[in-house]
């Protein structure tokens, strides 16, 4: 029963979001200021209907309703309370619902969130995220239902894909389609601000919170899927440049320049056109990504659906969001004001050159994400576009992008000065000289190019301190003198300054740890119990092999010793392979053990009664990689807290409507 | 990741086809001299699993994929260079199997993309800084100047 109600409130929030949708129109039309403020209630009202509706789903995987064709496809008795609860969206229908779920919850946020927008503009976005909203639950309802049911009910489900039985997929797909879902936000003003035709300081303003959430959210999302892959996979890489993996980092790269050129716009006025035009293309390669992974064209484990009809669909929703708000841009955008100019040596210059690389480095991630599979539908030639390709052509634009960073800070808006840029930055240049040239010291010998990102790193994060230290000291006849005064300004300083310093800070960790992968070692070999194996600095001794049973699986596991070179004990691990009788599927549970920032990582092979494959990783500073991207996220919150991001446009409600006065609009 | 699917679908095969499980490059398979057998994997990285999607023969569990490393390092010990290697096995399984896709008239807008995306964006903003004079003002509308009027009488 509550399964029907939960497909009922679908249905409902379909017609309501088309409501929403209209609703907007209708009052622009009539100008009737109340239908406008019913668009609010539609957005609170087909948030409830989701919420209600994916509460149902999920109540039926937690109480194992095998009469529900989603729930026998994807989940099973035996399986543990929180897979279960994961289960609801480790399938199609049900990570469609939480994309729709998440995709209300933002409507109903920027409904509710009354100061920071103009009424006008907010029931426009409205109305657009409520057509968004619209198809996409048409989309479900029609090809996705995940409240079919089956008859007659089987007795036991199918259970969930073993590698998606992980702490990692309960956290993953969320953070991602926030992000995801979160530029659909700021797609929704752009396109509300061409249908007014008018776009101004207050748009980037009210534009600029949701954009610097989902960046934050899809940051945290990315480093999460990367850090699931990297230790349920197995062979200890971080990054493959998947088209799946691509997918997710093209929105965010696009997401990236947006957040920088809103700033712009906000600050100087300028760009606006661009930012417009960012704002349609990062919720496009969103859909794009929803695409590539669910249509099939690329077939893997995130491509729940195989199903044509549904292919097709996605692609009509493709070309109706990407092509129609193109085609508006197109119409609309040279009706926008162009305003502010720019100088190039200024930080507006600079924020512009970020966005050219990060725009480039985004093209050349999609051109290699689809070119082969166009080549292959023009000419019919097969070729790869792999690993080497991409770090062959993204590392060269992301190198002159983190040496802008620090670059950009130091100049000031408007007109900025080179010399005095660089003479600010001599410390951090310096300092990260100096931590290269011990690196290359330390480790000499090894690879060269891991000390220079190292010392790249380094001073990306010199620089973003001392962009919070050259802003506390002031400058010219301000400038202090004493360190307490410094301090006690810097603590006065707004918070998106923080955000920021703290952000770029995160890019530089990020980066270091990415670097000191190049110092990684692998080794690899049979081992009877008793037998060791060295990588790094580190010991391995195998313990002992022994089965183990898990709730829905059974286990060979061999238990390690992890000693240093001088043979004292770091630590244990274990490290095993798991098989899941109810897919008849087998999954290798990496073993970790954690040094300070680096890690020992372990994997199991063939067990043989002669011995077992073992192979053991050690990866130095690898915790740096997803612990910078926690950094940049935490640096996105923290400028979320502002006081600026909060206080906005007055509300125009609260004034009576003017006798004779027409609407604007 | 679709590595995971990947993993999972030739895991399954194996099993299926009752070999048991394996993993990537075992130890039986690795060459005597070091130098020879760094080669061996260098090369195996750049060279995609064919059965698989998006994965090297290096980190794949398929049996063609270790067929394929088996290949490599036999070229090897036969004494021939890394690229012949390399051409050894694009004329066996061809083009597809590099990772990185040579550079040719079929894959030239591939490789120049980068350029072309900032020489591209490079023009745009050139242009945008060219254009010297400020547009005009936008006027207001009639509305807006009454609204004006109207709030300005009210204080």
């Amino acid at each position: 029963m509550l399964v029907e109600t939960g497909h009922f409130a679908l249905a409902l929030a379909l017609a309501l979001s088309l409501v929403q949708a209209v609703l907007p129109v209708w009052a622009a039309r009539s100008g009737e200021p109340a239908l406008r403020q019913a668009t609010v209630q539609a957005a609170l009202a087909s948030f409830a209907c989701v919420l209600f509706a994916f509460a149902a789903l999920t109540f039926a995987h937690v109480t194992s309703d095998f009469s529900v064709q989603n729930v026998v496809e994807n989940s099973h008795t035996a399986k543990p309370l929180i897979y279960k609860i994961s289960g609801v969206w480790g399938n199609h229908e049900g990570s469609m619902l939480l994309w729709i779920l998440i995709l209300t919850l933002f409507g109903a946020l920027v409904a509710v969130a009354r100061n920071a927008v103009p009424p006008v503009l907010r029931a426009n976005t409205l109305g657009v995220q409520g057509f968004i909203t619209f198809v996409f639950v048409l989309f479900l309802v029609t090809t996705s239902n995940p409240f079919a049911r089956v008859s007659p009910a089987p007795l036991e489900g199918r259970d969930l894909n073993p590698l998606l039985q992980d702490a990692g997929l309960a956290i993953h797909p969320p953070l991602l389609y926030v992000g995801y879902v979160g530029f659909s936000i700021t797609f929704a003003f752009a396109v509300a601000a061409l249908i007014d035709g008018r776009i101004d300081a207050v748009w980037a303003r009210a534009v600029r919170p949701w954009t610097l959430a989902a960046w934050s959210f899809l940051t945290l999302g990315i480093a999460m899927g990367s850090y699931w892959a990297y230790y349920e996979l197995g062979w200890g890489g971080w990054w493959f440049w998947d088209p799946v993996e691509n997918a997710s980092l093209m929105p965010w790269i696009a997401g990236t320049a947006l957040v920088h050129s809103t700033v712009v716009m906000e600050k100087r006025d300028a760009l606006k056109v661009w930012t417009v035009l960012l704002a349609i293309l990062t919720f496009s390669l969103s859909l794009l990504g929803t695409f590539i992974v669910r249509s099939g064209v690329l077939t893997s484990v995130h491509s729940f659906a195989v199903d044509p009809t549904r292919g097709v669909f996605i692609l009509a929703i493709l070309v109706l969001f990407i092509g129609g708000s193109l085609t508006l841009f197109a119409w609309r955008a040279p009706l926008l004001r162009q305003g502010g100019l720019f100088a190039p040596i200024s930080r507006e210059g600079s924020l512009v050159l970020n966005n050219l690389f990060l725009v480039a480095a985004c093209a050349t991630v999609l051109v290699g994400t689809l070119y082969p599979l166009l080549l292959e539908m023009l000419t019919g030639d097969k070729i790869s576009v792999g690993p080497p390709f991409f770090n062959a052509t993204f590392i060269p634009l992301a190198v002159p992008l983190l040496l802008i960073v620090p670059f950009g800070q130091a100049l000031a808006w408007k007109r900025g000065d080179v010399l005095a840029a660089a003479q600010r930055l001599f410390t951090a240049l310096a300092l990260a000289l100096v931590v290269g040239l011990a690196a290359l010291a330390l480790t000499w010998g090894g690879p060269v190019l891991a000390p220079v990102g190292v010392g790249l790193g380094a001073y990306v994060i010199v620089g973003a301190a001392l962009e919070i230290v050259g802003r506390a000291r002031g400058y010219g006849a301000n400038r202090a003198r004493s360190a307490g005064v410094v301090a006690r300004r810097a603590f006065g300083l707004p918070r998106s300054a923080w955000g920021t310093a703290l952000a770029h800070a995160g890019v530089g960790v990020a980066v270091i740890g990415i670097a000191a992968q190049g110092w990684a070692t692998e080794a690899l070999a049979t081992l009877k119990p008793g037998g060791t194996l060295a990588s790094g600095s580190y010991v391995a001794t195998l313990d002992r092999v022994a089965p183990r049973s898990g709730p829905n699986y059974e286990e060979t596991a061999a238990f390690l010793t992890i000693r240093d070179r001088d043979g004292h004990v770091i630590g244990h691990l274990d490290t095993g392979k798991r098989f899941y009788p109810s897919r008849q599927m087998a999954v290798t549970e990496s073993g970790l053990l954690t040094v300070g920032l680096s890690q020992v990582y372990a994997s199991l092979g063939e067990v043989q009664p002669d011995g077992v494959g073992l192979r053991l990783y050690y990866k130095p500073l690898v915790l740096l990689i997803w612990l910078g991207a926690a950094v940049m996220a935490a640096g996105g919150g923290l400028s979320l807290t502002d006081r600026r991001m909060r206080v906005g446009a007055p509300v125009r409600a609260k004034v009576k409507p003017l006798p004779g006065a027409v609407p604007a609009e | 990741m679709s590595r995971a699917g990947l993993k999972s679908i030739c895991l399954a095969a194996c099993l299926a086809a009752g070999l048991g499980t394996a993993a990537a490059v075992q130890p039986d398979e690795v060459l005597k001299d070091p130098a020879l057998e760094h080669r061996a994997r260098a090369i195996s990285a750049g060279l995609r699993c064919l059965v698989c999607q998006n994965q090297s023969i290096d980190d794949s569990d398929a049996p063609l994929a270790k067929d394929l490393r088996l290949i490599v390092r036999e070229r090897l010990k036969a004494g021939d260079t890394d690229q012949g290697v390399e051409d050894y096995v694009v004329r066996r399984y061809g083009e597809f199997v590099l990772l990185r896709p040579v550079f040719g008239l079929h894959t030239v807008l591939l490789w120049a993309s980068p350029l072309l995306a900032i020489l591209l964006g490079g023009f745009g903003i050139w242009r945008l800084a060219r254009r010297r004079t400020p547009a005009p003002e936008r006027r207001l509308t009639a509305s807006e100047e009454a609204e004006i009027a109207a709030l300005l009488k009210r204080e």
